[in-house]
C-alpha cells in the first residue's frame, strides 16, 4: 500500500458532523483489526524489552549439535554453530524493531518536513516538487535503498538511512496533498486573513487536521520498513555479524534450507507476524478514523415510540373522498428502531398543493421519500394507511413490504413525479436530455420514440424552455441551474402524474428564478389538476404557493393550517408562530421605520444608532435528536407558552375541520383567549 | 469625514484574450463609518468578487479601493498587505467549515487577537470579553466547534472577526446556511453589535428580506454593475430601476394586498 490508495478514503480529514452524511456503507470491523494489530505490536515490544534478559545467554551459547531439527530442547532447532534458533529469534526482536522504528522515524520526519516545505513554498515550486516526488515514489524503495547502501558502507546505519530516505517521498506526497485539500477550507482562509504565517498555519490548522491519515501511513510504513530492512540484512547488506536481526537469521537459515528447513521458520514467521500487526494497526486506524467522521449516528438504544403513538392518535381527522394521497400514522424507522418520522398523518386532495415546512432535520424529506417509496437503505416505513388513491383502480400501497413487483414500479413511475432540490444530481451528466426525459414514457407507458419525443417537447415548451426540440439533444450541463430545474419539472410532468413530490425545488435558485419556477408549478397544477406535496424550509415560499401547509417539528406533525393563515400570520401552534416570527419579511421590516415616522430620530440620513433595532424572535435552543425526543410535546423545552402537562403528555390532535389540525395542549387547556394569544410573538417581530 | 470604504470605478476581469471575462464594471460605492451597506443581487452578479477585492484577495484591473483614505489597490509589500488584512475582516458563509475543528474556540479567538503568538491561556480575559460580546459564556473558550449549534458557531466566527477590531466587517451570506430560527439569532446579534459598537459593515446576501432587516443603505448588483443604490427605505419602498422592481416582486411572502 502506498500513499496513493490512502488518499481517497481520507479525502475529507476530520469533518464535523454534517447532516445526512451517515450514508456510508459498513466496512470491515475496524475495532477487531485495531485490537489484533495493537495487541500484536504490544507483545512484540514487550518481547523486545525482555527477550535479551531471558534468552540472551542461551542465544550465544555454542552447542555441540549443529543444524539440529526441531526438538523438545531446541524448539526451532539449532544453527551452524549449534546455537538455539528460538532464543536467537526472540533476542533479535529488539534490534529488528529498533532499526525499523528508526528508519520509519527518518522517513516520516524527512517526508513530512519536505511535504510541508513543498506546500508552503509558492505554487511553482509546489508543482515541480510534487512531480519530483511522484518520480521518486515510482522507484521501488528497496532499489533506492540498495543504491544508497552500496554507496555507503554496508551495515545497519547505511540501511536505516537508505530505507528511511526511500520511505520519505510517500510521506511528503501525502502531506502536501492533504495540506492542499485542507487549505481550501474556510477556516484556513480565515486564518490567512487574520495574518497567520504559513508555518504556523501548517502547525496549527493543517497538520492536526491531517494527522489521522498520516498516522495510518506511519503504521503501514513501519510494516514496509521492517520487511525491507530484513530483506537487506538477508542480502548481507544490513546488520553484520556478530549482531543479528531477523533478516540475518533468515539468511543463516536459508543456507541450510534443504538439510534443515526448520531453521528458517522462526525468523520468517516473526517477520510476517510483525509486518501483519503493523498493517492491521494501519487499516484499523484508517477505518476507525472514517467511522469517527460519521459522528452523527448516535447508536443509543431507544425506547419504542409506541406509547406516544397511542396517545397522540386522538380523533382521526376525516379524509375527503377525492384525496389523492392518504397517509395515516406514518413512521420512518432506523434499524435500531428510532423513529425519524414519528406518526405523521395527512392527506392531499385532488388538485391540492400541500406544503411542508420545518427546520432542518424535522423529517420533511423522509416523509416525502416514504410517500414515494424511495427511502434510502437502512430505513423503513410503517403506517396504518399510506396509499395513492385512484378513482378507476385499486389504491397503491406505499409502505407494504414486498410489494416491489413490476406493476407497482410502473405505477410509482407513472403516477408520482419527483422534483429534487439539486437538478444536476438527478440528471445523468453523461446522457443527453432527450433520452432521460422520455425514458419513463417509453419503458412504462410503452410510448413510441416519436410520441415520447413529441410529448417531451410539449412539456419543455410548457416550462418555457426556448427551442425545446434542440434541448433534447443537449447535455444537462449545457443548461443553467434554473433551466435544469425547469427541465426537471418537465420530466416530472411528462407522465401526467397524479401526484408531484417536490423537495426544496427552489432552494438552490435565485429569487427571480424561484418566482418563475413557483409560477410554473402553479400552472401545472391548474392545467392538469396535479396534486402536489411541496417541501421547503422557507415558510414564506410555502405560504405563497400552497393551499394548505403542514408544519413539522422533530419528526412529528405539529400543525396543519391554510396557506392564507400562514400569509396572514394566523398560526395557532406556538412552534408555527415562532417560525413566522423568526422570518424576516420585506413588509414587516418596513413597518418599523414607518411606525416612528413622526418621531424626532426618524430621518434616514442619520447614523445607524438613530434607527430602531428591529429584533426577530429567535427560537432558543435546538430541536431534539430523533432518539432524544422528550416523552411529551417535542417542542416543550423551547416553547414560550409551555404548560405543566406538556413535558410528559403528548398533545392531543385538535382538528377543527378536515385538513386542519393543531397538536398542542393549549387547545384543550382553555388557555387560549381568542386571537390575542396567537398574535403575541408576531408583535415582537415588528 | 472620509468614508471607511470608498470604491471608485473598480473593474475586475478574469482570464486573458478571448477567454477574458469581465466580472465587475465601474463599481462606485461609499460606506461611511457606523453604517451597514447591504449588497443584494443574484448569484453570479459579482457580490463575492467585490468582497474579495476589498479584502485584497482579488486585484482590480482598474479603479481605486480606499480604506480610510488609503488606496489599497496599490499596496504591494507584505507588511502593508498584512496590515490591510487586519483592518478588514470577513465573516464567511458556512459556520461548519470556517472554524478549525481541532482548535478550541479560545485558541481560535486568541489567534485572531495575536496571529503570531496567540494562545488561549495568554489571552484568556480578552477571549472571554469577545465571547461575551456575542452572548456566549467564557466556558465556551475551552470547547471545540462541534459542540456548538450552527448559530453559535456563526457567533464564534463573528467574535473572531471582531477580535481583530477591524474598521470594516464584511459579512458574505452569513445566514444563508442557517435555519430560519438560527438565522434570526444571528441577525439579532448583528443588529445589537451595530447599535452597541457602531459596526461598519458590508452585508452581502441574496435574500432581500434579510438585507432589508440589517442594512441602512442598499446597493443592488446586476451583471457586475451597481444598478441602484440608496437608503434601504428608498430602494425597497420606491425602487427606481426595473431590475430592482423585478427583484422585489419576486420575493415570496409579500402580502397580496401590499404587493
Ligand atoms: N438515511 C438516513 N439514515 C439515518 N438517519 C437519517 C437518514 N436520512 C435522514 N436521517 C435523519 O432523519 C431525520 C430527518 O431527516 P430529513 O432529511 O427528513 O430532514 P429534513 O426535514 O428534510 O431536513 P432538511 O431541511 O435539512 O432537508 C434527521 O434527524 C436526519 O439526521
Ligand atoms: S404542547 Fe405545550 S409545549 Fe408543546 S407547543 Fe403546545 S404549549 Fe408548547
Ligand atoms: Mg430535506
Amino acid at each position: 500500500m502506498t500513499a496513493t490508495n490512502l488518499l481517497p478514503r481520507n479525502r475529507r480529514p476530520a469533518d464535523g458532523p454534517s447532516p445526512g452524511s451517515a450514508r456510508t456503507k459498513r466496512r470491515r470491523r475496524p475495532g477487531l483489526m485495531l485490537t489484533l494489530g495493537l495487541t500484536g505490536l504490544g507483545l512484540l515490544v514487550v518481547l523486545a524489552v525482555v527477550a535479551p534478559w531471558i534468552w540472551g545467554d542461551r542465544a550465544e551459547e555454542l552447542g555441540p549439535s549443529v543444524h539440529l531439527g526441531s526438538s523438545g530442547e531446541h524448539w526451532l532447532g539449532t544453527d551452524a554453530l549449534g546455537r538455539d534458533i528460538f532464543a536467537r529469534t526472540m533476542v533479535a526482536t529488539r534490534l529488528t524493531l529498533e532499526l525499523s522504528a528508526l528508519a520509519t522515524l527518518i522517513a516520516s520526519t524527512v517526508g513530512i518536513t519536505l511535504g510541508t516545505l513543498i506546500w508552503v513554498s509558492g505554487p511553482r515550486i509546489r508543482a515541480v516538487g510534487l512531480r519530483v516526488i511522484d518520480v521518486m515514489i515510482s522507484y521501488p524503495a528497496v532499489i533506492l535503498a540498495l543504491a544508497i547502501a552500496a554507496i555507503l558502507d554496508p551495515g545497519p546505519k547505511a540501511c536505516v538511512i537508505a530505507i528511511g530516505a526511500a520511505g520519505s517521498p510517500s510521506f511528503a506526497r501525502l502531506t502536501a496533498n492533504l495540506a492542499a485539500s485542507v487549505a481550501g477550507r474556510d477556516f484556513v482562509g480565515s486564518a490567512r486573513l487574520l495574518g497567520v504565517g504559513p508555518l504556523r498555519l501548517m502547525r496549527r490548522h493543517i497538520l492536526p487536521n491531517i494527522a489521522e491519515p498520516l498516522l495510518v501511513l506511519l503504521s503501514v510504513s513501519y510494516a514496509h520498513t521492517l520487511m525491507a530492512l530484513s530483506g537487506l540484512s538477508f542480502l548481507g547488506l544490513g546488520v553484520q555479524l556478530p549482531d543479528y536481526d531477523w533478516g540475518q537469521l533468515l539468511a543463516g537459515g536459508l543456507q541450510s534450507l534443504y538439510t534443515n528447513p526448520v531453521e528458517a521458520v522462526g525468523p520468517a514467521v516473526a517477520i510476517v507476524l510483525a509486518g501483519l500487526s503493523a498493517s492491521f494497526v494501519g487499516d484499523g486506524l484508517a477505518a476507525a478514523a472514517n467511522r469517527s467522521r460519521r459522528a452523527d449516528a448516535p447508536a443509543k438504544a431507544t425506547k419504542p415510540a409506541e406509547a406516544n403513538a397511542a396517545a397522540a392518535v386522538g380523533t382521526a381527522p376525516a379524509v375527503p373522498d377525492d384525496a389523492v394521497l392518504v397517509v395515516d400514522d406514518l413512521r420512518v424507522l432506523r434499524k435500531d428502531g428510532t423513529a425519524l418520522v414519528d406518526g405523521v398523518s395527512f392527506h392531499i386532495g385532488a388538485a391540492e398543493i400541500v406544503g411542508v415546512v420545518g427546520e432542518s432535520g424535522s423529517g420533511k424529506s423522509l416523509t416525502a421519500m416514504a410517500a414515494a417509496r424511495l427511502l434510502p437503505g437502512g430505513l423503513h416505513a410503517t403506517a396504518r394507511t399510506a396509499e395513492l388513491r385512484h378513482p378507476d383502480s385499486a389504491a397503491l400501497d406505499l409502505v407494504a413490504p414486498g410489494a416491489e413487483n413490476a406493476e407497482t414500479r410502473r405505477r410509482l413511475a407513472v403516477e408520482i413525479g419527483i422534483v429534487y432540490q439539486d437538478p444536476s444530481a438527478s440528471f445523468n451528466p453523461a446522457l443527453k436530455l432527450g433520452g432521460q426525459l422520455t425514458e419513463t414514457l417509453r419503458v412504462h407507458l410503452k410510448a413510441s420514440r416519436r410520441e415520447a419525443r413529441e410529448q417531451a417537447i410539449e412539456q419543455l415548451d410548457f416550462v418555457r424552455l426556448t427551442d425545446p426540440a434542440s434541448r433534447l439533444r443537449q447535455y444537462p450541463h449545457e443548461l443553467s441551474g434554473g433551466m435544469r430545474q425547469r427541465a426537471m419539472i418537465a420530466a416530472a410532468l411528462l407522465t401526467r402524474p397524479r401526484l408531484i413530490i417536490a423537495d426544496e425545488p427552489t432552494t438552490a435558485l435565485d429569487v427571480t428564478v424561484q418566482a418563475e419556477v413557483l409560477r410554473l408549478l402553479r400552472a401545472a397544477n391548474e392545467r392538469d389538476g396535479t396534486a402536489m406535496l411541496f417541501i421547503s424550509h422557507d415558510i414564506a415560499v410555502v405560504g405563497d404557493l400552497c393551499d394548505r401547509v403542514l408544519v413539522m417539528y422533530a419528526g412529528r406533525l405539529v400543525e396543519e393550517l391554510t396557506a392564507e393563515d400562514v400569509r396572514e400570520g394566523r398560526a395557532r401552534h406556538p412552534y408555527t408562530q415562532a417560525l413566522l416570527a423568526a422570518t424576516p419579511r420585506l413588509d414587516t421590516a418596513a413597518a418599523a421605520p414607518a411606525e416612528s415616522a413622526g418621531g424626532p430620530e426618524a430621518s434616514a440620513g442619520e447614523p445607524a444608532s438613530a434607527e430602531p433595532v428591529r429584533t426577530l424572535a429567535a427560537i432558543p435552543g435546538r430541536p431534539p435528536q430523533p432518539d432524544e425526543r422528550p416523552p411529551g410535546c417535542a417542542f416543550a423545552p423551547r416553547c414560550p407558552q409551555v404548560l405543566a402537562a406538556c413535558h410528559d403528555t403528548p398533545p392531543p390532535v385538535h382538528s377543527p375541520a378536515p385538513g386542519l389540525s393543531v397538536l398542542c395542549h393549549l387547545e384543550q387547556a382553555g388557555a387560549r383567549t381568542g386571537e390575542t394569544g396567537t398574535d403575541k410573538p408576531l408583535e415582537a417581530a415588528r | 469625514m472620509t468614508p471607511v470604504l470608498q470604491i471608485h470605478g473598480v473593474d475586475v476581469s478574469f482570464g486573458h484574450g478571448p477567454r477574458r471575462k469581465d466580472v465587475l464594471h465601474g463599481i462606485d460605492l461609499a460606506l461611511p463609518r457606523g453604517r451597514t451597506l447591504g449588497l443584494v443581487g443574484e448569484s453570479g452578479s459579482g457580490k463575492s468578487t467585490l468582497a474579495k477585492v476589498v479584502v485584497g484577495l482579488v486585484r482590480a484591473s482598474s479603479g481605486q479601493v480606499s480604506l480610510d483614505g488609503t488606496d489599497v489597490t496599490r499596496l504591494r509589500s507584505r507588511a502593508d498587505l498584512f496590515a490591510l488584512r487586519r483592518r478588514v475582516q470577513l465573516v464567511p458563509q458556512d459556520p461548519y467549515a470556517s472554524l478549525n475543528p481541532r482548535m478550541t474556540v479560545g485558541e481560535t479567538i486568541a489567534e485572531a487577537i495575536d496571529p503570531r503568538r496567540g494562545g488561549a491561556a495568554r489571552h484568556r480575559a480578552a477571549v472571554a470579553e469577545r465571547l461575551a460580546q456575542v452572548a456566549l459564556g467564557a466556558d465556551a473558550a475551552d470547547r471545540y466547534p462541534h459542540e456548538f449549534s450552527g448559530g453559535q458557531r456563526q457567533r464564534i466566527a463573528i467574535a473572531r472577526a471582531l477580535a481583530v477590531e477591524p474598521d470594516l466587517v464584511i459579512a458574505d451570506e452569513v445566514t444563508s446556511a442557517l435555519d430560519c430560527s438560527v438565522q434570526a439569532e444571528v441577525l439579532n446579534l448583528l443588529a445589537a453589535l451595530r447599535r452597541d459598537l457602531g459596526l461598519t459593515m458590508l452585508f452581502i446576501s441574496h435574500d432581500l428580506a434579510v438585507v432589508r432587516h440589517v442594512s441602512d443603505d442598499v446597493a443592488v448588483m446586476h451583471h457586475g454593475r451597481i444598478v441602484e443604490s440608496g437608503t434601504a427605505q428608498a430602494v425597497f419602498d420606491t425602487p427606481r430601476e426595473a431590475y430592482t422592481q423585478l427583484l422585489l416582486a419576486s420575493v415570496p411572502g409579500r402580502r397580496r394586498d401590499a404587493a
